[in-house]
């Protein structure tokens, strides 16, 4: 029945059984309908999660071929990425070669020939994506003789460690502010985890970040000022990463749970006993986290490539600031290594997000699919 | 339901502490090995630098806005680069808190009757990092290897001075051994410039006379990235280069002068924003702010000054608008006058800028120096440059706009690069026009990159300019702003009269007369307002009590070389 | 089903039937007014109080936006340099900034540019968004594939590159800013939707309708996005705060309005940095803008609920 379960895993037909509590996954062979190739495996309606499990281990090689076909579009968009920037970057006015003192046209010269520019655009694309095979992403033009590959291994390291603190954060209060809302829905805890969640949203990290840090770092003395050299220094940045997905995580959760404790299958395992932190936790919560999941996707590659606004305020040395400063600066190399990295992260964790779909709700939405 | 809550806070709290539990673990893995902020403690093990005396650690620490883009001194460019480079290398001269030059590895300079010859002769005690002597070799591979077109130097033109030094730069001779320098032994140089420059003494303290150990630097292109790779010969080493976090230094114990070094741990850290190292201050993390080692924010100035809190120090830069002098009216020389007439530039600073910066009624600015012990700006006042009268500016701007034949003052644009503060002073600028002259000129602002290609190529009608020194001299205000054939003439100002009398400074027979013929061409300019001169800049500066010797120097750069904690 | 099943009692005889004249069909009428959806959506708003209080902080700011502006006797551009950073008082409201210009006309003159880029580019990145995301989610397979990965491309491309591409093209104005946040606005939209529509696209009422020959434009449009306006609200209100810091951003690139205008995210980034001596530099664009957003969101909350036939009581 779940169709989103469906096209996202390679399995091709969710059938119930009309009369009994059995749920086929049909998977085509080869994309094809020819019924010789389908194989069905059954899943229980109740669902219980070891039997998923179960169900999962056998869809492996299915699973792969998924994965094989979807890295080779992941390749071909990042080819086309790849061009598109490129030919962006050059067409923008401005040279990494500039400067703001008149430079003598030899030396000018001098510089092009330094770092091939001087060659035709077609052949310095070329050359690039020889390079880029190779896994070569060049030097930096600005920085000078720091190679891009160094430079972003060496800051992506804050940016992650903070983006990670940032998300996990962002998933348990916003999660738990959802469920207090969603499990009061329109009472006065519905209101006010919503009006926490919302002005977390409301203040822009440009203004809570300096608040934090006046407040907590530079009055109080509880944090550092700035950097990230031991855990509580991760404190404050990661409240103002965190405050604007909270809000998010928390709307979109109770959206989602207000209507799944509606639904009839929550109704079903409230008539059969069972409690409900079971329900909230096993049922409900699984089935609701579909629009949170969908949000992390893309949540994910932004948070922990970090935040420029974030890493001015608190200096943290993150990889966030590149993706400005490269282009500031024309800094082609940087522009173009900083754009793969990106994309590649986001087309991951988009893809992770996909098959984390699958595992949080694997076979229905609603009770109401199942009758 | 409700009475079921109570289950999920829990499990919520478990996942909490799960979390900070990941947390933690995620971070005291990658603790580096020098907290910043612990002081001097060194977790580093390899190294057995003590911190010395119990009284007053000698530590000193401040912020740059951004990494150095290159420690190699041959691709230096920026003014965040020459402070930490100033500590890493040591040149032939360096320049004293009033800009002027003092042997450092040179022992002692001879210069020929034409002025064209410098004989050096090089201390025999001074040591690379690595053990080496400092020799006169290093410095002949370090300034051809600088104007070796492979290299594209970007500063090279500092070096075309020397003779044949722009002709190799270019490619027109491929013969490094014709270039005018030449060590004549272990420890004497010898050099020879195309036209006596006697202020070449002050030239050999700038980054690029800076000399590199020749065999690491001919081992890896990328020597100068890294902390550990680095080979230089100043009073300081650096220890740890985090890449836009932070850089420390170290006391040199090997330097041939160490007595005269006093502090053991220089700190820089790497922050852009200005709030953030205000912050850092105020919370003792940092000793310094000003001087192009981080900036005071602007709307703090004003406030600190009048406290006494900051202190002011006037910097060889000057603010300056460009007209472009070849689109209508601007092609007009009464209505660019009008324009700088009809503002006031005391009040722009009281109100506006309020870092006590000069008004600018030229170029030159007030701290570059003239001759015999004078400043430039002595020897020939700008007081009476311009001006500041709005009904003579409204009766030049009717007289101006009749020539052009226009009935009244076309759209015209200011264009300036982003930032807050260029914004604020063309703010209030175009709005005293408005108010004086009636005149409405909008606002545009771009990001660099596209500014600077905007301007190069003339598209503006109003640009906004800045100019700093190189060295502390005149012919970088006048010959680099104003002369037709300058690339920096971006609003192509053009008189012959300039033109001849800035070539002919460069022979003139005496130095009071070469200064003559600048002050001039400068006074021919303003008079002609080709280029608009708002204020000299000041740079305002705070420092944590009980340091002596640190300051900011002529351009405005922060000088800590030789500081000292005294309490 | 099991209606077929049962047997008719043997008392009910055909002769205890008689047809029903037509006047009494009325006789069978709803007793329940017949409301139109729409004005089933408006009954339920005014039912909610937070959502209908963060409607008319809504439209008090449009109204104070257009109003202040032109009642105040202060424009918001004119200098007064003798009276720079003046605290709130009886003359000005809200004290005057750097340059001695009334903050009270600047905050909602900077609101009018505000609200206005927030809210058109809200709504063109729900139109593209919706078009697009059920397009993806409705076809699934190759199609959803293949536009899937455009999408993924045009929001990896590095937004400034193609935002300064854009300036050089495009002369600075309100329309460039939105068309620059139109870019790569509607993405996150469009994912939003596509995830929603895979979900729904198999549920009964869209297999029937598409069993009774309904098009797929039809389904996605009338059944599909109807269901799915939860998560596509809540995501339509926070575009509009976006929207808001996007062109904060833009502004400093050179793209956003020119000075001496100020939108809120401009006044927000001036007065931060005067944070601690000028704090209402700071205090009453980001209260207006934090007001707006948070008005935003409860009001969007307040219309999800309200448009979301399950939640029908």
């Amino acid at each position: 029945m779940s169709s989103l379960a469906a096209s996202a895993s390679g399995v091709d037909e969710v059938r119930d059984h009309p009369e009994s509590s059995i749920t086929f996954l049909v998977f085509h062979r080869s994309g094809s309908n020819n019924s010789k190739f389908q194989r069905v495996y059954i899943a229980n309606y109740i669902y219980p999660f070891e039997m998923h499990i179960k169900i999962w281990k056998r869809v492996g090689d299915e699973m792969f071929r998924y994965i094989a076909s979807k890295f080779i579009f992941m390749l071909l968009s990042l080819f086309v990425l790849v061009s598109a920037t490129f030919l962006l970057m050059n067409a923008i006015p401005g040279s990494p070669l500039q400067s703001e003192k008149a430079t003598s046209e030899q030396v000018q010269k001098n510089l092009e020939a330094y770092y091939g520019l001087d060659k035709p655009l077609i052949v310095q694309y070329g050359t690039y994506l020889k390079n880029l095979v190779k896994g070569d992403l060049g030097i930096s033009m600005k920085k000078k003789f720091q190679s891009v590959d160094k430079m972003i291994a060496n800051s992506f390291g804050p940016s992650l460690r903070l983006g990670i603190s940032a998300i996990i954060t962002s998933v348990v209060v916003g999660c738990t502010l959802g469920i207090i809302a969603a499990m009061h829905h329109r009472k006065l805890l519905d209101n006010v985890a919503m009006i926490l969640a919302v002005i977390g949203l409301a203040v822009p990290s440009m203004v809570m970040g300096p608040l934090l840090q006046y407040f907590f770092a530079v009055k109080l003395r509880w944090f550092e000022v700035a950097g990230l050299e031991n855990p509580m220094d991760y404190v404050l940045p990661t409240i103002a990463l965190a405050s604007g997905p909270i809000a998010v995580i928390a709307r979109l959760l109770r959206s989602t749970m207000i209507e799944v404790l509606n639904s009839d299958f929550i109704k079903t395992a409230k008539s059969k006993g069972l409690s409900g932190y079971v329900i909230v936790v096993r049922h409900a919560l699984r089935n609701s986290m579909l629009p949170v999941v969908t949000y992390l996707g893309y949540l994910t590659a932004g948070v922990i490539t970090g935040s420029v606004v974030i890493e001015k305020i608190f200096a943290i040395p993150g990889i966030g600031k590149f993706f400005v400063e490269s282009v500031i600066n024309r800094d082609y190399p940087l522009i173009m290594g900083t754009t793969i990295f990106y994309a590649v992260l986001l087309m991951t964790t988009r893809f992770l997000a996909d098959i984390a779909y699958v595992l949080v709700d694997p076979r229905m939405r609603t009770g109401k699919g199942a009758k | 339901m409700k009475g079921s809550f109570k289950k999920p806070a829990q499990f919520m709290l478990v996942l909490i502490v799960a979390f900070s539990m990941l947390l933690t673990a995620c971070t005291s893995n990658s603790n580096k090995p020098t907290p910043t902020n612990s002081g001097t403690e060194n977790s580093g093990s390899g190294n057995t630098e003590t911190g010395g005396e119990k009284e007053a650690p000698q530590e000193f620490r401040f912020t740059l806005a951004s990494e150095p883009p290159s420690l190699d001194p041959a691709l230096m460019t920026d003014a965040q680069s020459g402070i930490v480079a100033a500590g890493l290398y040591e040149g032939l001269t360096r320049l004293n808190k009033d800009g002027e030059p003092e042997n450092a590895i040179a022992k002692e300079i001879k210069v020929s009757e034409d002025g064209k010859t410098f004989t050096i002769t090089l201390r025999d005690d001074a040591k690379w990092s690595n053990g080496d002597s400092v020799k006169a070799s290093d410095f002949e591979y370090s300034w051809k290897r600088t104007l070796n077109p492979e290299t594209a130097s970007e500063y090279a033109y500092m070096l075309y001075y020397l003779e044949n030094g722009e002709k190799y730069n270019t490619g027109e001779i491929t013969d490094a051994d014709q270039v005018g320098v030449k060590a004549t032994g272990d420890y004497t140089l010898e050099v020879k410039l195309f036209t006596p420059a006697p202020y070449f003494t002050s030239l050999l303290a700038h980054y690029t006379y800076l000399p590199v150990h020749p065999a690491t630097v001919d081992a890896a292109d990328d020597w100068a990235t890294e902390a550990k790779s680095i080979v230089s010969n100043g009073p300081f080493l650096l220890d740890q280069w985090v890449h836009n976090d932070k850089l420390v230094m170290k006391k040199n114990p090997d330097y041939y002068n160490k007595d005269a070094i006093n502090f053991t741990t220089v700190n820089i850290s790497l922050v852009e924003s200005d709030s953030t190292v205000y912050n850092l201050f105020e919370t003792d993390k940092i000793d310094w702010i000003g001087a192009q080692a981080g900036s005071i924010p602007t709307d703090l100035v004003g406030g600190l000054i009048a406290d006494g809190k900051a202190e002011v120090t006037s910097v060889a830069s000057v603010y300056y608008y460009l007209f472009n002098n070849n689109k209508v009216p601007f092609n007009n020389a009464k209505v660019r006058k009008a324009l700088a007439m009809a503002i006031d530039r005391q009040a722009l600073i009281d109100n506006v800028l309020q870092a006590n910066q000069t008004p600018a009624h030229a170029l030159v600015p007030p701290s570059i120096a003239g001759l015999e012990g004078k400043t430039f700006r002595e020897m020939y006042p700008d007081t009476d440059y311009i001006s500041e009268n709005v009904e003579d500016a409204k009766k030049l701007l009717e007289e101006g706009l009749s020539e052009l034949g226009l009935s009244s003052f076309p759209e015209v644009t200011l264009l300036y690069n982003t930032s807050e503060a260029h914004k604020k002073l063309a703010e209030a600028l175009t709005d005293m026009w408005r108010k004086s002259l009636g005149v409405e000129v909008k606002l545009a602002n771009q990001e660099w990159g596209t500014f600077l290609e905007s301007r190069k190529a003339g598209q503006f009608d109003i640009a906004r300019s800045g100019w700093g020194a190189d060295i502390n001299h005149p012919i970088n205000f006048t010959y680099d702003l104003i002369h037709p054939l300058s690339g920096n003439n971006d609003g192509k100002y053009n008189n012959a009269e300039v033109q001849k009398l800035l070539d002919g400074s460069l022979v003139a027979a005496t130095q009071a007369e070469s200064m003559d013929m600048l002050a001039k061409a400068e006074k021919i300019a303003i008079d002609e307002m080709g280029v608009m001169p708002v204020y000299y800049y000041t740079t305002p500066t705070l420092i944590k009590p009980g340091f002596e010797g640190v300051f900011s120097d002529y351009s405005g750069h922060l000088d800590w070389v030789f500081g000292k904690k005294t309490n | 089903m099991s209606e077929q099943k049962q047997s008719t009692p043997s008392f009910l005889k055909p002769e205890l039937f008689r047809k029903l004249k037509r006047d009494e069909y009325s006789a069978e009428a709803v007793t329940r007014k017949s409301l139109t959806s729409w004005q089933d959506i408006r009954m339920r708003m005014m039912e909610n109080k937070l959502a209908m209080t963060g409607f008319w902080i809504i439209v008090g700011i449009i109204a104070a936006a257009i109003l202040i502006p032109w009642l105040s006797p202060f424009d918001h551009f004119t200098n007064d340099l003798s009276s720079t950073n003046k605290v709130p008082n009886g003359t000005n409201w809200f004290g005057t900034d750097d340059l001695g210009r009334d903050m009270l006309v600047r905050t909602f003159k900077g609101a009018q540019i505000s609200m206005f880029v927030g809210i058109v580019a809200a709504l063109i990145d729900l139109i593209i968004g919706i078009i697009y995301g059920g397009i993806m989610g409705y076809y699934g397979g190759k199609v959803d594939e293949v536009m899937n990965r455009f999408a993924e491309i045009i929001y990896s491309i590095p937004y400034l590159l193609v935002v300064i591409l854009l300036l050089v093209v495009m002369e600075p104005s309100l329309t460039t800013i939105i068309v620059a946040m139109s870019i790569t606005g509607w993405i996150n939209m469009a994912w939003i939707v596509r995830a929603q529509i895979m979900q729904l696209k198999n549920q009964e009422y869209a297999l029937a309708s598409k069993s009774l020959g309904a098009g797929a434009m039809r389904i996605i449009f009338r059944h599909l996005i109807p269901n799915a306006m939860g998560p596509i609200l809540v995501t339509l209100t926070l575009t509009v705060p976006n929207a808001i810091f996007t062109e904060a951003f833009l502004s400093f690139l050179g793209l956003g309005v020119q000075s001496p205008a100020a939108s809120w995210g401009t006044m927000i980034d001036d007065g931060v940095k005067a944070m601690t001596i000028y704090p209402w530099r700071l205090l009453f664009p980001a209260f207006f803008l934090s007001l707006t957003i948070f008005a935003f969101n409860v009001f969007g909350d307040g219309l999800r609920d309200a448009f979301d036939p399950k939640l029908k009581k």
